[in-house]
């Protein structure tokens, strides 16, 4: 079994985590004041990167806390994992850390 | 206190036996006071109304015995499972409320929620990896460990007491699913 390293609970069964998506996503302020095509770009565009992903993950079935990782596509690798709110590890020296 | 909770409670579960070395036993009822709160409010006082509130994240921490005991079992970053005697709870549940006044927080009485078993016996570590795939080496798991999990398809919190030792909650509606799983699984270790 896959296991995630959960920046608060270590490493645990990938069937304690759920998935949420790519991560560093911001919120318009202000969604009136946009275009439509800017709005569903928001809503709907997403890198779908080959190699490197910064997603979110929830540890639902442990302490309950969302955090970021950074998931490799084509191996299915996680390379880091990082608490919310903190920005994204530099790719490189992570990928030579791993 | 308010007279509210007049209604006799039927226990929700009867003992079952696996004929096996390890017992799975259903616990009584037990206070239960799922306390949510943000560390930095916390402060360094971590002891309110007696519970120990110190522990790291997934550890359990008690206090105290027989009627005077005070659990705490660190779930998260923010969230503690505070366990007490039943009869005890509305009292410790007014005295922490008190206790913290003037600190955002969230305290509400999960007791009839949960259903607990003491998972005990030799090899009560395989029969608990039987539906949790999480490493229960001592090492990885030690004594005093307390987590929620997963047990097969349901939620579960595990908590550590000795090394053959462990207690295992689940929601009430999951309860009859968990005993089946437990009990099935010691009757297989023989
Ligand atoms: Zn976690």
């Amino acid at each position: 079994m896959l296991l995630i390293r959960c920046p608060y609970c270590g490493e645990r069964p990938e069937t304690e985590f759920h998935c949420g998506g790519e991560a560093h996503i911001a919120r318009p302020d202000t969604p009136a004041d946009i275009s439509d095509a800017d709005w569903g770009s928001f809503l709907y565009t997403r890198t779908n990167p080959k190699g490197l992903h910064a997603e979110r993950w929830l540890h639902a079935h442990g302490c309950g806390r969302w955090f970021n990782a950074l998931r490799d596509t084509v191996s299915d690798a996680f390379v880091t994992t990082y608490e919310m709110g903190t920005p994204r590890p530099d790719p490189i020296s992570e990928t030579a850390k791993a | 206190m308010l007279d509210v909770n007049l209604a006799s409670r039927a226990p929700a579960l009867a003992p079952r036996s696996s004929d096996a070395g390890v017992t799975v036993a259903p616990l009584g009822p037990q206070g239960r006071l799922s306390l949510r709160i943000k560390p930095a409010a916390l402060g360094d006082d971590t002891a309110i109304d007696g519970f120990d509130l110190s522990g790291p994240i997934n550890s359990r921490r008690s206090a105290g015995d027989g009627a005077a005991t005070r659990t705490a079992l660190r779930l998260g970053p923010d969230e503690w499972m505070l366990l007490c005697p039943a009869d005890d709870v509305e009292e410790r549940s007014e005295a922490l409320a008190a206790a913290l006044n003037d600190t955002a927080h969230s305290l509400v009485d999960v007791s009839h929620r949960d259903v607990s078993f003491v998972v005990a016996g030799a090899e009560a570590d395989s029969v608990i990896n039987a539906g949790c795939p999480i490493d229960l080496a001592l090492a990885a798991f030690p004594v005093g460990a307390a987590t929620r999990t997963l047990l097969g398809k349901a939620e579960i919190v595990l908590t550590r007491l000795a090394e053959d030792r462990f207690t295992v909650t689940s929601w009430r509606s999951f309860a009859p699913y968990v005993q089946g799983f437990l009990v099935e699984a010691a009757r297989h270790q023989l």
